[in-house]
């Protein structure tokens, strides 16, 4: 009977010891710098409250032919174009097509400007019409973007340079946008004949997170809102599949999900790599630091952060030109992408990159190469850096 | 009328059923049975213990499951809950000689959601030819019919046999079932046609081909989806002395491909095959195991995310300790077990770039479990799990301890 009881004893006491010594037993959170998602710090409680309805529709809310998807469609949730709110994968890349120079919509076919091409079971998707010019869009991280729609427009025209006066070789251009009628312009919006800035989106096409958001539900889901009511397959008004509710809960959510967060910013190679960055002006365009004004939300106001954008247009030569475009800008025209959350693209890409706009570059050296038209120089000079130089900042934009 | 709104009607009666059996059951005699060694898989059904009073010939029976548990996922824990996933009554009554009646009624999470999960005759024309007509249990993999959860040492039902096959999956419909015995081996078969799946399973909230979207069709017990039975064939054979596998398929087109005469789609199949088997090695270990693949005729044109093609299973390994009185209970049994699972729900590769598709589940059981008589199980379970999304980023790594209890009754 002892022996039974030592034996009892010896496995219970086992267990406890496993249970209390290994910190697999319960798994970790990862560090919040290896994380993309999650909220800024600063928020109220009522503003957590909104941050968790946004994070459950734009995460958990998965549409059906049922509740509005389609019916045709690229992806079925917010999430699965922008996983774990890191940038997407090539199976949600988006296509748009039809507009072949600034401002000149007159040539845009039916269907346009976004491309469909999924459909519910017993509808056919759209087809791109034969000839048509057309770009793809991987699907961005969207991190950090409250911050971006914080600044005001003074700011960002501060660093335009439409006609290069100073020399640099860096122009810097906005995309002035035609804005939907349930736009409301704010105290930092700035209009050019009726136009705003675009600041969000590929060929910042987006004024505001409203429109990107109410559009994406439209164009990416095929769900109708009261902001966006044109059913994709008709294009006629039919009953809004979306509420207002919620699509403000997500505005709510994208406006207050944390920056990324840069990791091992003390680390030698990570030093050297950021002066490296600066010294063969990637700087210029991807422009690393700004400051919030005030905002409607506290957590929001007067925050100084790290994006590595200007949210202007540059020209980026022939090779990126896909001969397609929207709003005003030339088809050869990107907006400056933000660098932060570079480094943990892999971790909502599947493991692999896909960089660029339409993810054709597989590694971020690839990336910078490919860069032409205004960032000529900067990547010749990238070329010419040695070796160790080299991977000194590509270290630095891992740790972004 | 909705099953649930039936069942909420007619509560009284059942509680009175129920209350008049419990009264009965001090005359009653328990006609138990050893359910953890179980002639085949295909009797699980009728291999269960209930109270029988004298002659009365209705029978009553039930389990009951209930568990508390702490999981956290990634560092974040939604903290300690207590659930009673399902309470299953049983009435069953031999109306005439080889004319006999079994029903099984599950409460699940309280009265969230209320089933018959099995509601039947059965007519014995031969022991090799039995018809069989009400609300079965598809034969499809061994767990969909044998699940009662005393019967098992985990907590969890394992991730494939509810997932990939809907388990408990019930439909309504009439076939055939029987069995031969030659020396050692015994052979048996199952052969069902039922209402079936529904174009939920690839239009539903999970986002991702999801079979169990079938049962939210809530009038599936009254009409089929789309006038196309749904065939189940099973066939199993047994080594009394080695154990038993199966073999087991069900097909249907899932899809509404025609309306009042409007033809509105092709039609797409769905077909599940599984393969289960058991063993018992020195009457002290016993291995279970299950594999199921379903294949799915998704339009092209649909999201990726609904795959064509899912597999999954598991194998549970069950090692008797200590099988002697204890506590006062004679034959009471102390068991080690250990599930390992894995589920693919879409197996394939991405159109655009070759990669492959996961969204798949890998889990790690070991467990430990108490049973003061065949029939009553205290059981505890350390889960680790393992959840890749469609796109293969980092898993997500749930890990959580299971205490409950599960009995016959």
């Amino acid at each position: 009977m002892i022996n039974i009881k030592i034996k009892y004893l010896v496995f219970v006491c086992s267990v406890s010891l496993l249970f209390y010594s290994c910190d697999e037993v319960f798994p970790e959170a990862p560090a919040e710098n290896e994380l993309l998602d999650g909220p800024m710090e600063g928020l109220s409680f009522s503003e957590q409250n909104r941050f968790l309805a946004g994070d459950v529709a734009f995460n958990d809310e998965i549409f059906t032919p049922e509740s509005g998807l389609g019916p045709m469609f690229v992806a079925t949730s917010c999430g699965s174009c922008h996983p774990g709110d890191g940038r997407g994968h090539p199976f949600t890349t988006l296509t748009r097509f039809g507009q072949t120079s600034p401002n000149q919509n007159t040539n845009i076919p039916p269907g346009a400007p976004q491309l469909q091409n999924r459909a519910i079971p017993g509808f056919e998707p759209e087809r791109l019409p034969s000839g048509v010019p057309f770009m793809k869009f991987t699907p961005p991280a969207v991190t950090g973007l409250g911050l971006l729609a914080a600044l005001t427009d003074a700011q960002i025209l501060e660093n335009a340079d439409p006609n290069d006066d100073d020399g640099d070789g860096i122009s810097g251009v906005p995309n002035y946008i035609t804005p939907p009628d349930y736009f409301q312009p704010q105290w930092f919006h700035q209009s050019l004949n009726g136009k705003f800035i675009g600041r969000f989106g590929k060929k910042a096409a987006a004024i505001d997170l409203l429109q990107q958001t109410a559009t994406a539900y439209n164009q990416d889901m095929g769900v109708t809102s009261t902001f966006e009511s044109l059913d994709v397959a008709t294009d006629f008004t039919i009953d809004p599949e979306v509420s207002d509710q919620t699509i403000r809960d997500v505005v709510f959510y994208l406006r207050t999900l944390k920056a990324p967060i840069q990791r091992d910013s003390d680390a030698s190679d990570v030093i050297r790599g950021q002066q490296i960055f600066s010294d063969i002006k990637c700087g210029s365009c991807h422009i690393s630091t700004w400051t919030t004004p005030e905002s409607d939300i506290e957590a929001l106001s007067n925050k100084t952060f790290y994006p590595y954008t200007d949210l202007l247009l540059h020209d980026m030569g022939p090779g990126l030109d896909d001969g397609a475009t929207e709003g005003s800008a030339e088809t050869y025209e990107w907006r400056t992408p933000p660098l932060w959350g570079l480094g943990l693209s892999a971790d909502s890409q599947g493991g692999e990159l896909f960089l660029m706009h339409d993810g054709r570059a597989k590694t971020i050296e690839e990336a910078i190469l490919m860069h032409g038209g205004e960032a000529s120089t900067s990547r010749d000079s990238f070329e010419q850096l040695s070796e160790t130089d080299k991977q000194k900042l590509l270290t630095f934009l891992k740790s972004l | 009328m909705k099953t649930s709104t039936f069942i909420y009607k007619n509560l009284k009666l059942l509680l009175i059923l129920v209350f008049s059996g419990m009264g009965a059951s001090v005359l009653a005699q328990r006609v138990s049975t050893d359910t953890t060694s179980i002639q085949m898989n295909m009797d699980a059904v009728y291999n269960r213990p209930f109270l029988k009073a004298g002659s009365f010939p209705v029978a009553l029976g039930g389990y009951v499951e209930a568990h508390g548990q702490y999981f956290v996922t990634d560092g974040i824990s939604e903290g300690i809950s207590f659930k009673i996933p399902r309470m299953t009554l049983f009435v069953s009554s031999s109306i005439l000689d080889r004319i006999k009646f079994l029903s099984e009624i599950e409460f699940e999470e309280g009265t969230k959601e209320i089933n018959i999960e099995f509601a039947a005759l059965d007519f014995e024309f031969h022991p090799l030819f039995n018809f069989r007509g009400g609300i079965i249990m598809n034969p499809i993999g061994a767990f969909n019919q044998n699940h009662d959860g005393p019967n098992w040492e985990f907590v969890d039902r394992p991730i494939s046999a509810t997932t990939i096959i809907p388990a408990t999956f019930s439909n309504v419909g009439f076939g055939f079932h029987g069995k031969t015995y030659q020396k050692q081996w015994v052979w048996a078969y199952e052969a069902y046609v039922t209402n079936g799946f529904n174009d939920q399973i690839i239009a539903n909230s999970e986002g991702r081909a999801w079979l169990p979207a079938a049962k939210e069709n809530v009038d599936r017990f009254e009409e089929n989806f789309n006038a196309i039975p749904l065939v189940t064939l099973k066939t199993a054979i047994r080594h009394r002395q080695i154990g038993e596998i199966g073999l087991s398929w069900m097909g249907d087109v899932y899809n509404k491909y025609e309306e009042d005469g409007l033809v509105l789609d092709v039609k797409r199949r769905l077909d599940v095959f599984a393969i289960d088997f058991n063993t018992t090695i020195k009457k002290k270990l016993d291995i279970t195991g299950e594999w199921v693949w379903a294949f799915l005729d998704v339009p092209d044109s649909y999201s990726q995310q609904f795959g064509t093609q899912q597999q999954g299973g598991f194998v549970d390994v069950v090692y008797t300790v200590i099988k002697r009185k204890m506590l006062g209970w004679e034959n009471a049994r102390i068991n080690l077990a250990l599930r390992l699972e894995h589920v693919d729900y879409n197996v394939g590769s991405f159109n655009e770039t070759g990669g492959t598709i996961h969204d798949d589940i890998q889990a790690i059981v070991p467990a430990i479990s108490f049973r003061p008589s065949a029939q009553t199980v205290i059981r505890a379970n350390y889960r680790y799990m393992w959840e890749t999304d469609l796109l293969g980023n980092p898993p997500v790594k749930t890990a959580g301890i299971e205490i409950g209890v599960s009995s016959y009754f």
